[in-house]
């Protein structure tokens, strides 16, 4: 192990050449947290005695105080003990925290956006899989130096000359200059950063320029309030100053300054090409914005960095408070998360059928299952989601536009067009299993885009999805039919004109809200067929004979009747019969009170809940 | 009485009761009830509070024995009045079920009614009702009853078919209880009861239809007919749900019911609780009718319930343990509930409201005077007895008995 480095630069006195800002990209389980763990030991920030395992990755701890220390951006002093003119000299290596999944593409392109390289860390016995590689192309669109790295190659199942021609193949090197390490062992860790230092290019700014840094996270603290963190890009930013957001022009006081090694550590200020935190007193994520650019207040730069965007909501859900006392709880919850989310939208809604909620938007699907257990969990409440939906454009013949985030809002009248969002997917796979995928992805109305051999049997293929196909258990079924080899990832592409209907439910005429759907026309009478048939097993029986039909406008295309109940007497009440009896009369009104009325129809909680939950086996295929 | 005790709050040792329980007592009829917790065999449908003996063998000694089971029972109903203290009303009527009480030599059965005679007192026209089982009663033991004060008797028919029979586990041959109609009659009781079970699984509306015919034809002036409730933890239920047997259809039942209301009401029968049927007013089980308009009557017995001024309690449910209280001097109740008004209220309309006098309008809250009201829009409660301030159920609002109370006590 190398000696404790010395001479370490200071923030804001750090030469621009000495500063090697880094990410690692990787799968989940592929082993990124316990080669940060081994970096923070390596480069001595971390001593033997405070180590424990995934020092960085605080989820649980994060979980059981309900506060937010994650370390999106550690400072570490690191000499390189080998070969090359500039060993023995302390460097600077910024390690930075890229959020793992498809559904936070923007906030990963703004995370690369802060490093000049990066480092590509696949798992030796599993081989690159698809949102890996998404962001390994967004990291090469960004310019980045890839170094390739394959972990975990003290496992028996280890394939390194397998999958080390497979990155070098993807990102064009030669196999040989693949680094194996084991990040559990150790192994390799020393060589690793030696290259880093060696490889990755050090920022290029400009340092007399007006202050420019880049937002590229923000995290809500409810001690400190936002915690910024940024790159700065040209010039320098000073402890006391006072700085301007770009976007929104809003003016705040650098209340403090500093770098996380991996504690948050003040420091007089950070210059050009360091990373670090700053500490504004806003008490909202949405006030310091993911690829805003911050710069002084006075005599500032007139120019933001480029690729700033406003975070923008692909699928929305209605979430109700089963209880409906609860729904002040849940606002409270949804204001509070919003806190520490800016692409967390909401506003309130009422569903006949479910009283009063929030129609929510959400990145994507993670996103909204992250919320949502969130809310379950942290906050104790039970919800009940509706089926998730994309957003909807919908020209009139009239010329009106309409935009629609809940299915239910679909106009009557004349339509023009339907234009609903697409993404392009990218699924890879071992090669048998092709035909599968190709199958699922032309039933869900997808266009193949092409298909590349990554090595002899395993694929990359790319095909153009509605949106709307997606977040309906398209990756569930991807899974089973790929006998869980298959990945999955997934980017907004734009959107397109289909030929799209709504379909109603209605319970015995009327028209429940939170069941309508749209769909392909040519699925509508297979979803309708369907979802009138779970209905059908679902709802009780009652005093009355109950028709469930499916419809597009005025034209019924399916229809189920739940028989009138005949029998609902107890044959035998007798002297013993009688406490029991009054007992089970009070049990049963309880249950009464878990009912919604649906018109004249009494339709119980687990309904909706079947009916509309995406995760449990079987029902979803009813939504499809 | 189904076997599962419900909750409540302990018993107190000397079985001694609120004071509020007595009031008002002269005004409220009297009753006992003695529950004989012995069966040959066990039933593969019954989840009742009974037992063979060889399910005694061991558990519970010389105590559970059913030989001096009438002296246990004595014990009890003088614990009773010990409990009800100077309370002077005479009993109206004695009900003796199980179980099997025939399977107890009548001498027995005589003595455990000679015991309330003794304590309390027997009104000059009291009811005194056993249940018998057809194949273990003959002429002589019919008239040993007669000669013990017993009126009346209800015989466990259930069917008329072999094969029902043959589900059921009964091991009477049919005709056997219409039979027993004939003996009790030339033995002096004055009132009849055959018990019938519809909805067995392999019956048919054909079978059903004998079944009612056999049981009217044999003379009755009263007829129980149960839908067969599959109970959890029977035999019955663990045949059906091993698939070696089917369940019958809650719709089947509302079919069997509308043929037996209709075959019973070509004979002459009236019903006048949603399970019973009499050819007149003087043929009601007065002990029933106790149960359904809040009488007192106090249950003696392993696992027996009594109710007396809004306070219900049970009894242990073992014979070893209900034998074991009373021998150490201690009431046998295991728990009771002291009902709140709104309770009494509660169970006024749903037991009321089986009754073919129906219950009275003004019981209901508000909601449940609106839920009245839809019901008598619905076609389930009549308009006469309604326009009178009572609900009373229609045929179809019998077979929805349940479902309108839920409504009516909003």
């Amino acid at each position: 192990m190398p000696a404790t480095p010395t001479n370490v630069p200071e923030p804001s006195r750090t030469d621009p050449a000495l500063l090697r800002n880094f990410c690692i990209i990787a799968h989940i389980d592929h082993g990124k947290s316990t080669l940060a763990d081994r970096m923070l030991q390596l480069t001595g920030v971390v001593d033997q005695r405070q180590m424990r395992a995934q020092y960085l990755d605080r989820m649980d701890i994060e979980r059981e105080r309900g506060i937010t220390i994650k370390s999106q951006a550690v400072r570490l002093p690191w000499a390189p003990s080998e070969g090359e003119e500039k060993s023995g000299t302390t460097h600077i290596l910024n390690m930075i925290d890229t959020p793992g999944h498809v559904d936070f593409t923007y906030e990963v392109s703004r995370s690369l956006a802060a490093c000049e390289g990066c480092i590509l860390l696949v798992d030796a016995a599993q081989g690159i899989e698809a949102q890996t590689l998404a962001n390994l192309y967004l990291a090469m669109e960004n310019d980045l130096t890839i170094i390739p790295v394959l972990n975990k190659i003290d496992l028996p199942a280890a394939q390194p000359e397998k999958f080390a021609a497979e990155l070098a193949n993807l990102v064009g090197c030669d196999p040989a200059d693949v680094l194996k390490v084991s990040a559990k062992t150790g192994v390799g860790v020393p060589e690793l950063l030696n290259k880093v230092v060696r490889e990755v290019p050090a920022p290029v700014g400009v340092k007399d320029a007006p202050a420019r840094a880049m937002i590229f996270d923000s995290v809500y603290d409810a001690y400190r309030g936002v915690v910024t963190y940024v790159k700065v890009v040209d010039g320098t930013l000073r402890k006391r100053e006072r700085i301007r957001m770009m976007s929104t022009g809003a003016a705040h006081e650098l209340l403090e300054i500093g770098t996380n090694s991996p504690e948050m550590k003040s420091a007089d200020g950070l210059s050009v090409g360091e990373v670090g935190y700053l500490i504004t007193g806003v008490k909202d994520v949405r006030q310091s914005k993911v690829g805003d650019t911050i710069t002084q207040l006075s005599n500032g730069a007139t120019e933001a960095l480029g690729g700033y965007k406003d975070p923008k909501p692909m699928v929305f859900s209605g979430l109700y408070p089963l209880d409906g006392s609860d729904y002040p709880e849940l606002r409270e919850a949804l204001d509070k998360l919003q806190l520490n989310d800016a692409a967390l939208v909401y506003e309130p809604e009422t569903s006949a059928a479910l009283g009063f909620g929030f129609r929510v938007g959400f990145l994507g699907l993670l996103h909204l299952e992250v919320i949502r257990e969130r809310l379950e969990r942290e906050f104790g409440l039970d919800l009940i989601a509706t089926a998730p939906n994309v957003v909807y454009r919908v020209d009139m013949e009239d010329g009106a536009e309409h935009i629609v985030t809940n299915p239910s809002e679909f106009p009557t009248g004349k339509i023009d067009q339907v234009h609903e969002p697409v993404v392009r997917g990218t699924i890879l796979a071992p090669s048998e299993f092709i035909g599968a995928i190709m199958e699922l992805c032309q039933n869900r109305r997808g266009a193949l885009l092409g298909m590349d051999y990554l090595s002899e049997d395993r694929v990359e293929i790319r095909y153009t999805l509605p949106l709307a196909e997606v977040v309906f258990d398209f990756f569930d079924q991807l899974k089973s039919k790929t006998r869980g080899y298959a990945s999955l990832d997934y980017e907004p592409t734009g959107e397109q004109t289909s030929d799209l209907v709504k379909v109603d439910i209605l319970l015995h005429g009327d028209k429940v809200d939170a069941f309508s759907a749209i769909t392909h026309k040519d699925k509508a009478y297979a979803y309708g067929v369907r979802l009138v048939a779970k209905l059908r097993e679902l709802i009780p029986r009652q005093n009355f004979e109950v028709p469930i039909q499916a419809a597009i406008g005025s034209r019924v295309i399916a229809r189920e009747t739940v028989r009138a109940i005949r029998k609902d007497v107890l044959a035998k009440c007798y002297g013993g019969d009688i406490s029991r009896k009054r007992k089970l009369l009070e049990k049963q009104k309880e249950g009464k009170k878990r009912m919604k009325m649906v018109g004249s129809v009494e339709v119980p909680q687990e309904a909706f809940i079947a009916v509309l939950s995406s995760d449990s086996d079987g029902d979803s295929k009813a939504k499809k | 009485m189904p076997s599962a005790l419900p909750d409540g709050e302990p018993m107190p040792e000397d079985g001694a009761l609120p004071g509020h329980a007595l009031a008002g007592a002269a005004g409220r009829p009297l009753g006992f009830y003695l529950h004989v917790p012995y069966c040959a065999t066990r039933c593969g449908y019954c989840d009742f509070n009974t037992y063979t003996a060889s399910e005694l063998r061991g558990s519970g000694g010389a105590l559970a024995s059913r030989d001096n089971y009438a002296d246990t029972v004595a014990a009890e109903i003088r614990l009773a009045r010990e409990v009800l203290g100077a309370d002077p009303r005479p009993v109206e009527t004695v009900f003796v079920g199980g179980g099997t009480p025939t399977l107890l030599p009548a001498a027995d059965l005589g003595r455990m009614l000679a015991a309330v005679r003794e304590e309390f007192g027997l009104a000059p026209d009291a009811e005194i009702t056993t249940e018998a089982n057809p194949e273990s009663v003959d002429p002589r033991y019919l008239a040993e009853l007669r000669e013990a004060g017993f009126n009346r008797i209800s015989f466990g028919m259930q069917s008329a078919r072999q094969h029902v029979l043959k589900i059921l586990d009964r091991t009477h041959t049919p005709g056997r209880p219409e039979a027993c109609v004939a003996e009790a009659r030339a033995a002096g009781f004055d009132h009849v009861n055959l018990d019938l079970i519809y909805g067995t699984p392999g019956e048919t509306d054909d079978d059903w239809r004998a079944s009612l015919d056999a049981a009217i034809g044999a003379g009755p002036d009263h007829v129980s007919a149960y839908a067969l409730i599959v109970e959890e933890g029977t035999q019955l239920a663990r045949r059906i749900r091993r698939g070696e047997v089917p369940m019958t259809d809650d719709d089947v039942h509302a079919d069997r019911y509308l043929i037996a209301e209709e075959r019973f009401t070509a004979a002459g029968f009236h019903w006048y609780e949603v399970s019973n049927w009499a050819t007149s007013a003087a043929g009601r089980c007065r002990h029933n009718e106790l149960y359904w308009t809040g009488a007192d009557w106090w249950g003696a017995g392993p696992g027996a319930h009594s109710h007396v001024g809004g306070v219900r309690w049970w009894n242990a449910k073992h014979p070893g343990a209900y034998a074991q209280a009373l021998a150490e001097g201690r009431s046998p109740g295991a728990g009771r509930e002291i009902l709140a008004d709104e309770d009494r209220r509660v169970e006024r309309i749903l037991l009321e409201l089986r009754l073919a006098d129906g219950c009275p309008l003004d019981l209901l809250a508000p909601a449940g005077a609106r839920a009245a009201a839809r019901a008598l829009a619905d076609g389930l409660l009549e308009p006469g007895p309604y326009d009178r301030g009572r609900a009373v159920l229609t045929l179809r609002g019998r077979l929805l008995a349940d479902a309108v109370v839920r409504d009516l006590v909003d």
